[in-house]
């Protein structure tokens, strides 16, 4: 009996999980579809990028518009561009090189920067918010308040260069690229501590908003989860402070924040546009900026769906592991 | 008889002590009681004062009646630092700033910097209320269909299926990207920004607002307000729409200050309002050229962002506490 209820129980998370990949895949699709309009239809075309070259001639533009499929009807283009996608073969309008690698590349070299702003976010969010809930009204709590709607409130960029400013001069540390030029042939060791110390100041600063918000949140979470029975229940039975807080309350405060692993990897491509292109960093927003101002429209929409893809996969992400921390919730 | 005075007199009594009680506050009083006690709000909404207030007098004495002149070029008196006086020997009379003094300092063509921030006030805050009036005006719209209609079947899907499946469809696209790409692809125009802007940031509205009409619908006054036959147009807007407001004011208000701050964003990567517009966000972003030479032109915009946003976020943040009954109490 009992088993026969586990296996169905079983049986409706699989269907649970299977509806909502199917929901998520349809949403995909209506986004690509979304995207891909909203680029073909606004004005400028990739073939009007250079018009002032001399060299450009007419019947160049219409071959450039005949290879990349311009002159074929919307839902043609769409499709070609989705059969590229899944067949590999992509290829960048603006010099002709394959998508997918390009992307690869780039991802790879924005993911240290999104690893590193997110150990930043995670380890100094936590204790400043858990201490400004537990000590709510002080001197702590409200300076630690303000300072957080400051660093909401302050241009990335303004603060950015004000903290170049001062770290080049103060500490010498390097602010631009991933790496220092003509540093090829060092040994590694020098390798890695110059590629540490470029990572330090830009993953500092994509990570500053996200302190911010992240400490509000675990602040509000925790005088949310003080204020319950329950931690009243602990304190009348004696126990002391520091277990009524951080094993009572902090277990159950941490539970939405489970969520949050999902949304990690989207925020990459959303926040980092302006970052990398402050810290001169070769990443996925950078090449993103890149092929918006070059129109290399296949590279636009390929990010943009990888994004979606990634944004889509996160929610299932967290919903799961909701599922799985929180039984109140779990599939009826 | 004598058991119906008794209960005349017990009555009588009830109504002393009630008219004892102390006079119930409105709605508004009570607001406004919880949002003085907080200070921080109370500072972001005398510096939103002050600077709508301001907007206005720019908007007048940089246009309408010109006393501050934004685009005036005077290439004898460029990068000179705030509060230094025009030379009197080489600028003609008529193109001097008020009183001979440059407030602000002026920028690498001898503009006026304290004028042109005047400019930009007007500018930068009129992005950020229409992008968000944009916005939250399509977040009522597509949440109260949803909240209101979702039952409705369309077909083989429900209204609110429908409206909120397109609700995650937009969630899907990275904001800022989708900001950049569509500004970047249109020919560059202010309105192009607000619209953009307001277009893409209208989905937590949206949520909000459902989840307010899917709890009001089921509540007494508006089944009685059904039960009375009055139309559905009123039904909406005279008693759900205003008790849905609390959440969207919030939104809102915060919603105007992450406006400006894309507008700045989009300045810094050469994307966001074109001359002769001034911004604060492209004050700023053409300012971060001279930060060496000239580093009024990148602080004084760059301040005045971080303190207007600051005002609104504190207030949002006041209004929230304010509004949520939930959180007051604890």
């Amino acid at each position: 009996m009992a088993q026969a209820r586990a296996h169905s129980g079983l049986l409706t998370m699989w269907t649970y999980i299977a509806r909502n990949i199917l929901q998520r895949i349809v949403t995909l699709l209506i986004v690509s579809i979304v995207a891909h309009s909203v680029i073909h239809l606004a004005p400028g075309e990739p073939s009007q990028v250079d018009p002032s070259n001399p060299r450009m001639k007419p019947s160049d533009i219409e071959n450039i518009r005949a290879a990349f499929h311009l002159d074929d009807p919307l839902h043609l283009q769409y499709a070609y561009w989705i059969r590229d996608l899944f067949t590999g073969e992509l290829k960048s309008f603006k010099d002709n090189q394959p998508v997918l690698p390009k992307i690869w590349q780039r991802f790879l070299n924005s993911l240290p920067l999104l690893i590193c702003a997110t150990l930043i976010i995670w380890s100094l969010s936590f204790p400043t918010g858990i201490h400004a809930a537990i000590r709510r009204g002080s001197v702590y709590d409200r300076s630690t308040t303000f300072t957080a709607y400051a660093l909401i409130s302050i241009p990335g960029f303004f603060l950015s260069y004000i903290m170049i400013l001062w770290v080049v001069d103060t500490f010498n540390v390097p602010v631009i690229g991933m790496k220092t030029f003509g540093m090829e042939d060092a040994d590694l060791a020098f390798r890695s501590m110059d590629r540490l110390w470029h990572l330090v100041i830009p993953s500092l600063m994509s990570a500053i908003g996200g302190i911010a918000v992240l400490s509000r949140y675990v602040r509000s979470q925790m005088l949310e989860v003080v204020g319950q029975d329950y931690i009243r229940t602990a304190r009348a039975k004696g126990l002391s402070e520091d277990t009524v807080i951080y094993r009572h309350a902090l277990q159950n405060a941490l539970l939405p924040f489970v969520t949050m692993f999902g949304f990690l990897l989207p925020a990459l491509i959303g926040g980092s546009v302006i970052f990398e292109q402050i810290f001169a960093w070769p990443g996925l927003g950078r090449l993103g900026y890149e092929a918006i101002l070059a129109r290399d429209f296949p590279v636009i929409l390929t990010i943009n769906f990888i994004a979606a893809v990634l944004t889509l996969a996160g929610t299932l992400v967290s919903d799961l592991l909701y599922a799985v921390v929180d039984p109140r919730i779990r599939l009826q | 008889m004598t058991t119906l005075s008794g209960q005349q007199s017990a009555i009588s009594s009830q109504l002393e002590t009630i008219a004892e009680l102390p006079p119930h506050e409105t709605q508004l009083q009570e607001f406004w009681r919880i949002l003085k006690k907080d200070r921080l709000a109370i500072f972001g909404m005398i510096v939103l004062g002050v600077l709508l207030a301001l907007a206005i007098v720019a908007k007048v004495t940089t246009e309408w009646v010109v006393i501050f002149d934004p685009s005036t070029v005077r290439l004898p008196d460029k990068f000179l630092p705030p509060m230094s006086g025009a030379s009197a020997d080489l600028i003609p009379t008529e193109d001097r700033p008020v009183f001979g003094v440059y407030l602000f300092g002026t920028d690498e063509l001898g503009r006026d910097v304290f004028a042109r921030m005047l400019q930009g006030s007007f500018v930068s805050l009129s992005i950020g209320f229409i992008a968000v009036g944009i916005s939250v005006s399509i977040g009522i719209l597509l949440g109260g269909l949803s909240g209101y209609y979702g039952r409705i079947k369309l077909g083989f899907i429900t209204v609110d299926t429908l409206i909120m499946r397109f609700t995650d469809v937009m969630l899907c696209f990275p904001t800022f990207f989708l900001i950049l790409t569509v500004v970047a692809l249109l020919p560059p125009s202010i309105y192009n920004i607000m619209i953009v802007i307001g277009v893409t940031s209208w989905m937590g509205t949206a949520r909000f607002v459902r989840a307010e009409f899917l709890s009001l619908r089921e509540q007494d006054f508006v089944v009685a307000a059904q039960a009375l036959g009055l139309p559905e147009y009123r039904i909406i807007f005279r008693h759900m729409v205003p008790n849905a407001m609390a959440p969207v004011l919030v939104s809102a208000t915060i919603g105007v200050a992450s406006a400006i701050l894309t507008e700045s964003g989009l300045s810094f990567l050469g994307f966001g309002v074109q001359p002769p517009f001034a911004t604060w966000g492209n004050i700023l972003s053409d300012g971060k050229g001279f930060i060496f030479d000239a580093p009024w032109l990148f602080f004084i915009p760059g301040f005045a962002i971080l303190i207007v946003v600051l005002a609104f976020n504190l207030f949002g943040e006041g209004l929230r506490e304010a509004l949520n009954p939930k959180l007051r109490r604890r």
